[in-house]
């Protein structure tokens, strides 16, 4: 639309966006910056406030306050029709009545867009679906019928593309192989994609940057590996990945370490992952940095060395072997074993030291709730 | 293979009641209406009749009675316009707008039915009677002269038409609106529709299978009725359900009456077909 503007006035700028339903709050005084070209996440559990900020920024659904802008244009309360945002639905929301051709040039012939035949052409080249044209959607498969979606709000070449759960209903390896398509498109076009989703995986897949959501509120933004390796709150550490979370006594700083006594045995933690603001702490740990070895065994790992562990379960899962390991203070620790075929396995019961490289642990303010993020299914 | 010689048959022992319903009440009836309207006319309800296939009866009927045929399709043809635009919007609004009150307004829009239709016809023409309220009150604000009248005009016939089928027309485009996605008018909306294109782009034509069986249901029956005509308009507004039912029953012109109702039917069959060609409803989803 606004072809020819410089980057910077293309980008979308949430500020503090509150919507009120009749009875709970779905995002409070949320402020977000997108920058032009960028592959955004919002990532969240069901309920977390993500798809109704997705519809307040298309237009969907009427913001109770703050202000939505594209560049220097507020877009708060402009209509559907008329910004320069569209949208790829979770359900897709094809016009049933209309073959393939006819739905991808929709917004075209709305905004009477010449050359509607060579661009709607283009456009389902990219998406692989030029010899379907002529088909109703109903005569398509889920993939086909989630990339014609995806052509229809392309070829409009919105300021910002906004992403409903788009995978949502397509089995797992065609999202797999979605994700990666998604990905290449985007890069392809160079638009501003906004993906909203409750799969970390596919969050961490295909966006630069992630915003994790919580309860209406955005809890950490970042890259993926640094939300990854260094969340700064519970909620971020078990939803995104799994953590061992274990009860720490800051003992005071020693050098770029803070030191914790954990249960007895004292820990460092690099302080630029030390997020507790008192003197309790959760340490927290990536199952997958946890080294495993038999009783005297060496680790490789220098410092935080535990020992004593027993392990309670043991499930083989080919890529890597997960265990549990009951510590002397009675809580199961997850550690996952990538399965190189170096290591020789651990049996159930057997008594095992545990070790981990002190710059992986993170450390959490303690005045949050551990199971935070923790997905019940 | 007696278990499935069983089965074979239970599918036409199911039939049964209903193709038997058929040949009673449709099959020898109308056998016998194409019958009547090839007898020889010279014959008489006293001297009996024979089946002479006389073709002219048609050509004799319709000579006689075009006025009164073209004049039923055109109240029908403009009561369905009218119940169209009505019931459209009417449908429109309980189908999205409603709320809570969906079920409620369901109910009044078949409430009349409760009644007979009769009865409802009669009180129209009370309620539209000369010296009826509606009247001297249109008469008062000037949008009827001082001796003008509703009743026994092409007006309170087409009223009365509308009136009495509106709900034939409601019901199938409640039924094809209601199943119209919401999010697909959203999409349209998020793809630069403005409310009205979004409405003539996807909602018109997603409940083109409601439309289609709504003009159906009310201009079959309204071009074949007789009691608004007859019991709301004058001479003038003979409709050719009158004239049938005239020659059926006062001046027992079997023939002719025969021919009529042929006519008519072959007429509206031939329309209907027309339509739904042109409509283009076989290719909806």
């Amino acid at each position: 639309m606004s072809q020819g503007s410089s980057e910077g006035s293309r980008s979308l700028h949430l500020s503090q966006l509150t919507k009120e339903f009749a009875n709970f709050t779905a995002v409070k005084s949320l402020d977000l910056d997108v920058p032009h070209g960028s592959f955004f996440a919002l990532l969240g559990p069901s309920g977390c406030g993500k798809t109704t900020t997705l519809r307040m920024v298309a237009g969907l659904e009427t913001p109770t306050s703050g202000t939505i802008r594209i560049g220097d244009t507020d877009i708060t309360y402009a209509k559907p029709y008329q910004r320069p945002v569209n949208t790829v639905f979770q359900s897709y929301a094809l016009f049933p009545h209309l073959d393939i051709y006819e739905n991808v040039a929709f917004g075209l012939r709305r905004r009477r867009s010449s050359e509607v035949h060579r661009q709607v052409n283009d456009m389902l080249a990219l998406v692989e679906l030029t010899s379907q044209a002529r088909k109703k959607p109903a005569q398509l498969s889920g993939g086909q019928q989630q990339r014609v979606a995806l052509a229809r709000a392309l070829i409009n070449r919105p300021d910002v593309l906004l992403l409903d759960e788009p995978l949502g209903a397509l089995d797992l390896k065609l999202r797999r192989a979605m994700q990666l398509e998604l990905k290449r498109i985007q890069t392809e076009v160079g638009l501003t994609f906004i993906h909203v989703t409750h799969d970390q995986e596919e969050a961490m897949t295909m966006a630069d940057t992630i915003a994790v959501m919580n309860a209406g509120v955005i809890e950490q933004m970042g890259a993926p590996n640094d939300l990854y390796e260094n969340p700064k709150t519970t909620f971020v550490a078990n939803f995104l990945g799994q953590s061992n979370l274990i009860a720490g006594k800051v003992l005071g700083p020693d050098g770029d370490f803070a030191k914790v006594n954990m249960h007895g045995v004292t820990v460092s933690i690099p302080t630029s992952r030390a997020h507790a603001s008192g003197s309790d702490g959760w340490i927290g740990i990536r199952p997958e940095k946890v080294l495993i070895a038999g009783v005297g065994e060496e680790i490789d790992a220098p410092g935080n060395h535990l020992d004593g562990g027993i392990v309670t379960d043991v499930s083989f899962v080919g890529v890597s072997t997960q265990y549990m390991v009951r510590m002397p203070w009675g809580q199961e620790l997850q550690v996952f074993e990538q399965n190189t075929g170096r290591r020789r396995l651990f049996a159930k019961g057997e008594t095992v030291d545990l070790s981990w490289r002190p710059e992986y642990a993170f450390l959490l303010d303690a005045s949050q709730d551990v199971n935070a993020g923790i997905e019940e299914d | 293979m007696a278990r499935s010689g069983k089965r074979r048959y239970t599918a036409y022992w199911l039939l049964a009641p209903g193709a038997i319903w058929l040949v009673l009440f449709f099959v020898v009836p109308f056998y016998s209406l194409v019958a009547t309207s090839l007898y020889d006319p010279n014959g008489s309800v006293l001297s009996g009749y024979k089946v002479t296939y006389h073709f002219s009866n048609y050509w004799h009927a319709l000579k006689s009675y075009h006025p009164e045929l073209l004049r039923s399709l055109w109240y029908a043809g403009l009561a369905t316009l009218v119940c169209l635009v009505v019931g459209y919007v009417l449908a429109y609004a309980i189908a999205f707008k409603a709320g809570k009150w969906r079920n409620l307004l369901l109910v009044l829009v078949i409430a009349p039915f409760f009644t007979s239709f009769l009865l409802r016809t009669l009180s129209w023409k009370l309620i539209l009677s000369d010296h009826g309220f509606v009247v001297s009150t249109l008469q008062n604000v000037h949008i009827l002269s001082h001796d003008g009248r509703l009743l026994n005009t092409w007006f309170a016939v087409v009223a009365g038409i509308v009136y009495n089928f509106l709900p034939f027309m409601v019901l199938p485009l409640y039924a094809s609106l209601e199943k119209v996605d919401g999010r697909l008018i959203e999409a349209a909306g998020d793809l630069y529709a403005n409310p009205f294109r979004a409405f003539f782009k996807v909602t018109w034509p997603l409940s083109l299978p409601g439309v289609v069986a709504g003009t159906l249901l009310t201009f079959i029956p309204a071009a074949g009725d007789y009691i608004n005509a007859q019991l709301l308009g004058g001479p003038g507004q003979t409709m050719v359900g009158n004239k049938i039912e005239n020659l059926f029953t006062t001046s027992q012109d079997y023939p002719d009456a025969g021919a009529l109702s042929m006519i008519l039917m072959i007429l509206i069959i031939g329309m209907v077909m027309v339509y739904i060609r042109t409509s283009g409803t076989e290719d909806l989803v």
